[in-house]
């Protein structure tokens, strides 16, 4: 089997795939004529600036545009009110659910910068004037910032379900369920815990998340945008205008680092309501200082790893209860959490895996996609818990990692059998490039087959 | 306070434009006069995308009050490119895979331009040094030292194009 | 003045593609009468290179020189539904939906050039640049030009071609997980060294060695941008990058780039990687997919290094000054004198 796979990569013979031919977008980029979203200018275009909250949690009470409405060149403001179907989530084209966040605050703020009224304005300076001269009067709440305490009894509750984590099915967190832990745990040598935890993380994309919406003279709505996923973007925009979906046209493609930051769906509703409502073109870039403080982050992860092991360097059993904090609304993190449980056992072979993975609601800003969705945080624990369990047992930390490695043909802890696994070939080039000498029962390890030295 | 009339020269080009207090070279730069290579990144003067060049020295567009360049030199990423092939620097930048998205590209580029002009024989320190203000989130700087390290051989070779 | 070196390494394993499935991808090719074949999508191109990747899997697929083919993305009036740009899943998806497309874009195409050169379909080839031959009789050929205007002014054919991917869906069953969460795996191991100043607490990386194994490149030397780019993505992941510095509590976010600390040129290692490539069995020609993972392996090495350095057993990112400074204190204190350390050498350079 193995054999076959490396014979097919030698025999391969293509004539552009695997060649390092230039870039497409290379010649535009290096002359400056591509065109980013920020660069789409229309004559009469408006610019949108929100109105966010100051506070993490507060309640509100009234929102006074009387000021504002004074600022030369304001046109009008948008509140919730204004939005069709206010209140959505992302992922409900993939039937994640229930509908969770507003577009525009209603009568409470759950995190610090929601988004609470839109400002219209001929110049960006006006609307930023405009949206400093608004009065909230907010009543503060009590706020919870820590997964934990968050699920405790008498916490603040931030989702309207009244409980603060997302509902997989009924269940308070994504399960996965192999063998039998405690029959695990009983023929273990050793047991090794640990905690790990992680803070939130900006995308820092070099261009800022943003959209123009153009009124077009037959009706429909063109929406430049520097979404990663434009049909996502667009149907989305459809169900909160609650307009048809053709009546939307989106345009992009051309996107300044996106790592996951730019798949909210966060700026084109309100700027597609905002042309509909004035028949202009509107304008809404995010500033830098909400790209980094109002987007969302990577989440903030804590994982509790309970693993044991034999004393021979086998992992027996493996329990892991970790949160995620989504912030205060769902956007992607049910989903990531999802993929998380799957992959937070690592790439090690256990007959006995259990998993507790919760998607925990706080006063945080929602944390969303970045690089690694679920999995980045899951890898950085599963590897510090590795070479805690080498040091427990005494065994070198490469030992330990090529003992358990997953082949082809196991199954794993989610009940899929592995295929494509190449993990053991993979640490073996490793270890040869940094100069690291592995023992040769180590080097004599395949991917495909448990028992043998040679491929095949 | 009145907007007023500013000269300068743009591009090698006289440019006359009516420019209100405090607005910035970034912004009349790309709103009213459509020289959109110069990019917005922070408008804060933290990430070097805006980067132009005043009489050949580079400074970031979003501090700049556009008054201030009555009568001088500014040299956009437009005003590099020459009309037939590409600028050593921008060959450099294309060859070696230095742009991933591109959105930093053109502070990076004029900001290289600025330093081989200056120094012709850069070490790899003084590359670090000189685009230290320019944040590239794609690319890891690899790409980018090399593509400079490049396009000052290919300026000393008297090469131009690719 | 004390500076204290080690090594860490980590390995781990990336599932590519939108983990549980049900996220097509189309593709619509159609040949026009100037010979460039033009591939219609709405996938978004974030940097990584899709439009290029892409560009290439269609040219070899169609058998047609890399330039003729146009990428026309992305807008939704003129391409065809894509899911997004996310997961790993864009050159996987798309690259299946294109060259299904291709596929049948290529029949359409030599069934008219069978036509004109009054041969059978099976015995013609595309030759890479530009023309259409009879296999092993060379001067009978004709170009890929000249089928497509005869196609179009003369047979009133189009050659057009369309392409889906889609993984079908996986429910999770809620009570065990049993799911089907990946599409293919992807692999790295990196081995990190670093230097801690035990006295400020600042670390720096040495070094770090990786292999990838990322299935079939399609352009090497864009997988070489995203493994560097996203080391040192994971450099500053490690040691310096928050958005609340003292979470929980949400105070002191950094609002600019001058406060929220990511790694710039300077902190760049000595940086090596091996990229192995073993077809995976679904992707197009065996891609796997890399731009996901590659900050991943780094993040554990990297504090694996530490650890091995200091003798500590640092849990949490980033590793700041201070959260070194803390770990040494608390080594320092009697009830935390006997924490296991891996078992790495550990060298002292001064
Ligand atoms: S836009 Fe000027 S430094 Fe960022
Ligand atoms: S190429 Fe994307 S920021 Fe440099």
């Amino acid at each position: 089997m193995g054999a076959n796979v490396l014979e097919k990569a030698a025999e391969k013979k293509y004539r552009v795939v695997g060649q390092s031919v230039p870039r497409r977008d290379g010649m535009g980029h290096v002359t400056g004529a591509t065109k980013f979203v920020g660069d789409v200018h229309y004559p009469g275009m408006l610019h949108l600036k929100m109105v966010r909250s100051p506070v993490p949690h507060a309640k509100i009470n009234s929102i006074d545009f009387s000021e504002a409405e004074k600022v030369p060149g304001f046109v009008r403001v948008l509140t919730h009110r204004d939005v069709p179907k206010n209140i959505y989530t992302i992922l409900c084209l993939i039937g994640v659910g229930p509908d969770d966040e507003p577009v525009l605050a209603v009568d409470r703020v759950r995190y610090q910068g929601e988004p609470m009224a839109a400002i219209l304005a001929e110049t960006e300076e006006a609307a930023l004037e405009a949206v400093a001269k608004v009065k909230l009067d907010l009543e503060e709440l009590p706020a919870v910032f820590d997964v934990e305490e968050a699920l405790k009894p008498g916490a603040p509750i931030v989702a309207d379900t009244g409980v603060n984590y997302f509902i997989y099915e009924g269940h308070h967190c994504r399960r996965v369920r192999y063998g039998d832990v405690e029959q695990g745990f009983a023929q273990a040598d050793f047991i090794v815990e640990e905690t790990y935890n992680t803070k939130p993380i900006e995308h820092a994309p070099t261009e800022t998340t943003g959209c123009v919406a153009k009124p077009e003279a037959d009706g429909r709505v063109t929406v430049h945008t520097n979404t990663q996923a434009l049909y996502f973007s667009l149907d989305n925009t459809a169900l909160i205008l609650q307009v048809p979906f053709q009546k939307l046209h989106f345009v992009g493609g051309t996107v300044g680092g996106g790592f996951g930051g730019k798949v909210d769906v966060i700026t084109e509703p309100i700027t597609t309501l905002a042309a509909m409502k004035t028949g202009r073109p509107v304008k809404f870039i995010y500033s830098r200082v909400e790209e980094m403080q109002v987007s969302s982050p990577r989440s903030a992860w804590r994982l509790k790893y309970k693993d044991g092991v034999t004393k021979d360097g086998r992992i027996v059993a493996r329990q892991i209860t970790s949160y995620a904090d989504a912030g205060a609304y769902n956007r992607h993190t049910p989903y990531a959490v999802t993929k998380h449980a799957a992959n937070v056992a690592g790439p090690y072979t256990i007959p006995n895996v259990h998993i507790d993975a919760h998607c925990v609601f706080t006063n945080h800003t929602p944390g969303s996609a970045f690089r690694g969705f679920g999995v980045t945080m899951a890898s950085f624990a599963i590897e510090l818990q590795m070479d805690k369990i080498a040091a427990t047992v005494g065994l070198d930390p490469w030992e330990i990692r090529f003992i358990n490695a997953y082949r082809n043909g196991d199954v794993r802890p989610h009940r899929k059998v592995a295929e494509d696994v190449t993990f053991i070939e993979t640490m073996q080039a490793a270890a040869k490039l940094a100069g690291h000498d592995l023992p040769e029962h180590l080097l004599a390890m395949n991917s495909w087959d448990r028992n043998g030295g040679q491929h095949g | 306070m009145a907007a007023k009339v500013v000269s300068f020269t743009l591009n090698g080009r006289e440019t006359e434009v009516m420019v209100k207090p405090l607005t910035t070279l970034q912004v009349v730069l790309r709103e009213q006069l459509g020289h959109t290579a110069t990019k917005t990144g922070c408008r804060q003067g933290g990430c070097g995308s805006c980067t132009v060049l005043l009489n050949g020295e580079p400074v970031l567009s979003c501090l700049l009050p556009a008054e201030d360049v009555a009568g001088q030199q500014v040299t956009t990423l437009e005003g590099l490119t020459p009309i037939d092939g590409l600028h050593p620097v921008q060959s450099a930048f294309f060859d070696h895979y230095a742009v991933q998205c591109g959105y930093c590209s053109p502070g990076m580029i004029l900001t290289t331009k600025a330093l081989l002009d200056r120094n012709s024989t850069p070490s790899r320190e003084e590359i670090v040094e000189a685009i230290s203000g320019n944040v590239c989130r794609c690319t890891g700087y690899t790409a980018i030292i090399e593509a400079v390290e490049a396009a000052a051989q290919a300026l000393k070779g008297g090469q131009n194009g690719r | 003045m004390a500076k204290v070196r080690g090594q860490g390494m980590a390995a781990i394993n990336y599932p590519t593609g939108m983990n549980l499935g049900g996220d097509p991808s189309q593709a619509l090719i159609h040949a026009s009468t100037t010979g460039n074949f033009i591939i219609s999508l709405s996938s978004t191109d974030l940097g990584q290179g899709l439009k290029t990747v892409i560009a290439q899997i269609g040219a070899e697929t169609l058998g047609v020189p890399f330039d003729t083919v146009i990428i026309d993305t992305a807008d939704t009036d003129t391409g065809p539904h894509c899911m997004g740009t996310f997961a790993s899943r864009a050159t996987h998806r798309v690259g299946n939906a294109v060259m299904m497309a291709a596929n049948e874009a290529k029949k359409a195409l030599l069934d008219v050039a069978a036509d004109e050169l009054e041969a059978s379909p099976d015995d013609l080839e595309l030759d890479g640049n530009g023309s259409i031959v009879v296999k092993g009789v060379p001067d009978r050929s004709i170009s890929v030009i000249d089928t497509a205007l005869a196609a179009h002014f003369k047979h009133g054919k189009t050659i057009a071609g369309r392409g889906i991917y889609m993984k079908p869906k996986s429910e999770v069953d809620p009570l065990t997980g049993e799911m089907d969460p990946d599409s293919t795996e992807a692999h790295a191991c990196t081995v990190a060294e670093v230097e801690v100043d035990t006295e400020t607490g600042e670390v720096k990386v040495l070094s770090l060695k990786s292999a990838y194994e990322v299935g079939q490149q399609v352009n090497p030397a864009l997988v070489e941008g995203q493994i560097v780019g996203g080391a040192l993505m994971g450099i500053g992941h490690a040691l310096y990058e928050t958005t609340n510095p003292y979470y929980p509590a949400i105070d002191h976010g950094p609002l600019n780039f001058s406060d929220y600390l990511m790694p710039g040129p300077a902190e760049l290692p000595e940086m090596e990687s091996v990229v192995l490539e073993f077809p995976s069995s679904n992707g197009p020609y065996g891609v796997k997919g890399v731009g996901e993972m590659t900050a991943n392996c780094p993040i554990p090495a990297i504090v694996n290094a530490i650890n091995n350095a200091l003798g500590v057993r640092i849990t949490t990112l980033p590793v700041t000054p201070e959260v070194v400074l803390r770990a040494l204190e608390e080594r320092r204190g009697p009830s935390q004198s006997n924490l296991p350390i891996a078992n790495f050498p550990t060298e002292c350079s001064s």
